[in-house]
């Protein structure tokens, strides 16, 4: 179910500022993809071009092919509510919808698209629960709402109710920027199982996560404030951190960078 | 639509079969044309019951066609869409009937003459006569009750910001807010049970009491708000200077705010303005000139129209007056309104959004 | 706590405390200056608090006087003759009327406001919303008396068309049967007081679905979630307290207007079974109907019905204060 991500010449604006400019690459099934690169480098905003989440903000628009297993998102006739379903998402910040129960949030998506029965929505709960290596701490109060539990908790809360719905693409927008580092290590540990079923795309600011978690690495840079991102290279993690092609790439990641 | 979970290889997932973007169109001009057509064969006569029927047909037409191309939830959406549109224009339609018939009526007899002379000497149903009387009428109360209410309003605010702290603020914060819910009607009852006691009869400061009990509540909340957005550093940087307390108040916190205290105040006018219960109660509304407010009944705008469509009997003239004196009162109203809002853009703090 | 209910539930007006401190501890009290100023605002402030006590004395007191000459029952009388020797009056037609009015009004223009809001927030295109909410905040300044003329000669001649259809179709239920007259009932005064409360039930829902944070929203957003799925996920759990807040100012409006209700009813002192045979009366409606007529007498008695309206407003707005709090409890427990 995982599927390959081909993105060919990929353009995205604000209105009529271009926030990033002709990108392509390829993004392999069951890999982890990490983006790297310093603030307002465009590397969230190409994210969102993923999973045409970009056209939700007000001037946002794209232009340029992405191709999930030949199947182009932007496409004519391609309903951009059905790309949202098969391409997940978890945000910067946790955000469990705060009047929703545990069992409620997860639930959300596959209540969605369809009707379960009660015992049939309960397996996929707790597998996705499971899936997020939640269970154990939530089984108790699952009618308890999702705003109670701890950052770390709910972030894989927004793991788990992305996965309910089995997706074939996980996007994750800083995941774990927002928590302490007992949680983000909870999470990494997390992404490495959960590539053995979806492809998945990370965006971090943290180079040791990337180095740590994925198994390809994108830098992306601007030339100037005002300027598009663009796509600098991608390659192997292991080579990126050790011997990148492009100067600006050694530059960014031993620090040497502006 | 997929209920199940995603299997392997399926091609056409994401490509949901979706309407063209005319199919909202075409769906309500059939319904149109179709209710018309049940209209005319029914022998249906109200326009409401053809509205009513194109309405239904569209929303049938809608979920139905959505559901078969698109499937359920795209329907529901559509449904929702549809809906909220729907309710925006049944708004609508009041409200500029409201403003049309307001502005087409009220041009009839509205001119120099109407604004210059009183009702003293023409009768209700007779034509002629103006609203001099009422305009002074309205000016010295609302006037009054606003020399009254706004200071008042904006030291209670000035209180409960920089000074308020314990059980007293608690208590004004509360009853602030049980003071904006009082009904008008009840506001003048109140300063007619005084009234009762004293022996006392209508006369036009009476109202600017009751007028001012219904602004204060007003200006102490928007006043308030306007004082929280004063940053602390600024007080605390003249409070460091050694500037005492009450002239860092006036010299520091108020002019950084007073646009946004004008723009309230001038809003709280502009509601009192329109008040007529207690000014009925009160002020008890005269034909003659009357520019004392201290002693003896005075008309009133709101006052006005009201005792022109009730004691008319149905009289044209009277109607017609009442219209232009709805004009004058909604041009003062909304004149007030776009002049406040303009004072706060112009000294918004640049902070703001 | 979690923001959720910091943006929906206006927190209380927040002192600054180091102020207030430094001003206490330091040169404050002694300077004449200081003394005056904090005497004058903190005196504004008691003032208000005096006034409050006086209208609910007052009219008190004017109220015993009344009801303790009323041969009737105060509470379930029909008739209203207080200017009779002995005065015969009661509420309970004024109390019925009042509370039909007033939730006609509210059955018809909570939904429609909250629909208008979500247009405005959600819907309509970004170029159309800003001019309607400007012309909607202005519509909510259009004096009340302006909305009764409408009422009384626009809005009551075309009430004719809906009330022989409603008759046609549901006159069996007898709420909705339509005997004879001019069609000022109760149903044109709640359809009226609808369209008065219906931009400030709109602003306030609008403020408060502006601030559903844009992150709940990209959640249901990512699930494959529509944008009426959005509405329903993120945004009407989110502002509900805002708009059961807003509703209940809506009642508060609708319970003590007095003009709109005094130009358009045609009153009477029975309680009608159906909303669209005219009669009827409502608390406010009476007293300005009346006060031209009443002695001292009839004036007390009035006041007295005024009290009531005066109790009755206070517990919807008690009523609408606790449910908010209660809300913020809630959420603010689990944060």
């Amino acid at each position: 179910m995982a599927k390959r991500i081909d993105v060919s010449g990929l353009t995205a604006y604000y209105g009529s500022h271009k926030a990033i400019e002709d990108i392509s690459m390829t993004v392999e099934p069951r890999s982890v993809t990490a983006f790297i690169g310093p603030s307002g480098c465009g590397k969230s905003t190409f994210l969102r071009t993923l999973n045409r989440m970009h056209e939700v903000t007000p001037g946002g628009r794209v232009e340029g092919k992405v191709l999930l297993d030949d199947e182009d998102l932007y496409g004519a006739g391609i309903d951009p509510v059905s790309v949202r379903r098969e391409v997940g998402m978890v945000f910067q910040r946790p955000n469990p919808f705060p009047t929703m129960s545990i069992f409620d949030n997860v639930a959300a998506g596959l209540r969605l698209n369809g009707k379960y029965r009660k015992n049939e929505l309960n397996d996929i709960v707790e597998k996705s629960l499971k899936g997020a290596n939640l269970w154990n701490e939530v089984k108790d109060r699952l009618n308890k709402p999702g705003s109670g539990l701890s950052g770390g908790q709910q972030q894989r809360l927004c793991i788990a109710r992305a996965i309910a719905v089995e997706p074939n693409v996980l996007l994750m927008d800083e995941p774990c920027s927002a928590l302490d580092p007992i949680s983000t290590l909870a999470i990494e540990d997390l992404i490495g199982e959960l590539k053995e079923r979806f492809t998945i795309v990370i965006v971090t600011h943290n180079m040791q996560q990337a180095a740590r978690v994925s198994d390809r690495t994108a830098f992306f840079n601007l030339s100037a404030v005002g300027q598009p991102g663009r796509l600098i290279e991608i390659d192997d993690t292991e080579r990126i951190f050790s011997n990148p092609s492009v100067q600006a790439t050694e530059d960014y990641i031993s620090g040497r960078f502006g | 639509m997929s209920t199940a979970a995603v299997t392997d290889k399926r091609p056409s997932t994401l490509r949901g079969a979706s309407l063209p973007k005319w199919s909202p169109w075409a769906i309500a001009g059939g319904s149109i044309v179709l209710a018309v057509a049940i209209g005319l064969i029914g022998g249906l006569h109200s326009k409401v019951e053809w509205g009513l029927i194109a309405a239904v047909l569209f929303l049938l037409g809608t979920y139905g066609v959505a559901t078969m191309v698109e499937g359920r939830r795209q329907a529901k959406d559509r449904i929702a869409t549809s809906l909220v549109w729907v309710a925006f224009l049944l708004a609508v339609i009041p409200l500029v009937s409201l403003i049309w018939v307001t502005v087409s009526r009220g041009v009839k007899v509205l001119n120099v003459y109407f604004l210059t002379h009183s009702m003293g000497v023409v009768a209700d149903s007779e034509p002629g006569g103006g609203i001099y009387h009422a305009i002074i009428g309205s000016l010295e109360q609302v006037g009054l009750a606003t020399v009254i209410g706004a200071p008042i309003g904006i030291l209670t605010a000035i209180y409960l910001v920089e000074y308020g702290r314990g059980k007293l603020a608690k208590a004004v914060t509360f009853f602030v807010d049980v003071m904006t819910g009082i009904p008008s009607i009840v506001a003048g009852l109140f300063i007619l049970s005084l009234m009762l006691i004293f022996q006392m009869q209508p006369f036009g400061f009476a109202g600017s009491l009751a007028l001012a009990i219904l602004m204060m509540p007003v200006v102490v909340r928007s006043t308030e708000e306007m004082l929280k957005l004063v940053p602390n550093e600024l007080r605390e940087a003249s409070l460091a200077l050694g500037v005492p307390k009450w002239r860092t108040i006036l010299k520091v916190v108020l002019p950084t705010s007073i646009g946004g205290i004008t723009t309230g105040v001038m809003l709280a006018i502009a509601r009192i303005a329109g008040e007529t219960a207690p000014v009925l109660l009160l002020v008890f509304g005269n034909p003659f000139i009357n520019n004392n407010p201290f002693e003896g009944a005075q008309a009133s705008l709101p006052l006005f129209i009201f005792q022109q469509y009730q004691q008319s009997a149905g009289a044209s003239a009277a109607y017609d007056r009442a219209w232009a004196a709805s004009l004058t009162l909604i041009a003062f109203v909304m004149i007030l309104n776009l002049v406040a809002r303009g004072i706060a853009r112009w000294k918004a703090p640049k902070t703001g959004r | 706590m979690d923001i959720s209910t910091k943006t929906t539930d206006a927190p209380p007006p927040a002192p600054q405390p180091s102020l207030a401190e430094q001003k206490r501890n330091s040169r404050g009290a002694t300077r004449p200056g200081d003394r005056i100023f904090l005497g004058l605002s903190r005196g504004s402030g008691i003032l208000l608090l005096v006034i409050m006590a006086a209208i609910a004395v007052f009219l008190t007191y004017r109220a015993s006087l009344a009801i303790s000459k009323d041969h009737g029952n105060f509470l379930t009388t029909f008739e209203w003759n207080t200017n009779l020797t002995p005065p015969v009056f009661g509420i309970a037609v004024l109390a019925f009327g009042t509370i039909v009015s007033s939730v006609i009004a509210m059955v018809i223009a909570v939904p429609i406001a909250v629909a208008i809001a979500l247009f405005l927030t959600h819907y309509a295109p970004r170029r159309l919303s800003g001019p309607i909410a400007y012309v909607i905040d202005l519509l909510a300044a259009v004096p009340s008396i302006v909305y009764g003329l409408w009422g009384a000669l626009i809005l009551v001649p075309h009430m004719t068309g809906l009330f022989g259809w409603l008759n046609d179709y549901l006159g069996w239920t007898g709420i909705f049967s339509w005997d004879s007259g001019a069609p000022r009932s109760m149903l044109t005064v709640g359809i009226l007081l609808a369209i008065m409360i219906l931009p400030i039930i709109t602003n306030v829902s609008r403020e408060v679905f502006r601030q559903v944070p844009q992150m709940h929203e990209e959640a249901a957003l990512a699930l494959g979630a529509t944008r009426w799925e959005v509405v329903r996920m993120a945004v009407l759990p989110f502002g509900r307290s805002g708009v059961i807040s807003a509703s209940m100012l809506g009642l508060g409006r609708a319970l003590g207007e007095t003009m709109a209700v005094a130009t358009v009813l045609s009153p009477d002192y029975v309680i009608h079974a159906s909303l669209l045979n005219p009669g009827g009366g409502t608390f406010a409606q009476n007293i300005a109907s009346k006060f031209g007529e009443a002695t001292e007498q009839g004036r007390d008695a009035l006041i007295a019905s005024g009290l009531v309206l005066f109790v009755i407003t206070l517990l919807v707005n008690g009523a609408a204060r606790m449910i908010i709090a209660r809300r913020k409890e809630y959420s603010g427990a689990n944060a």
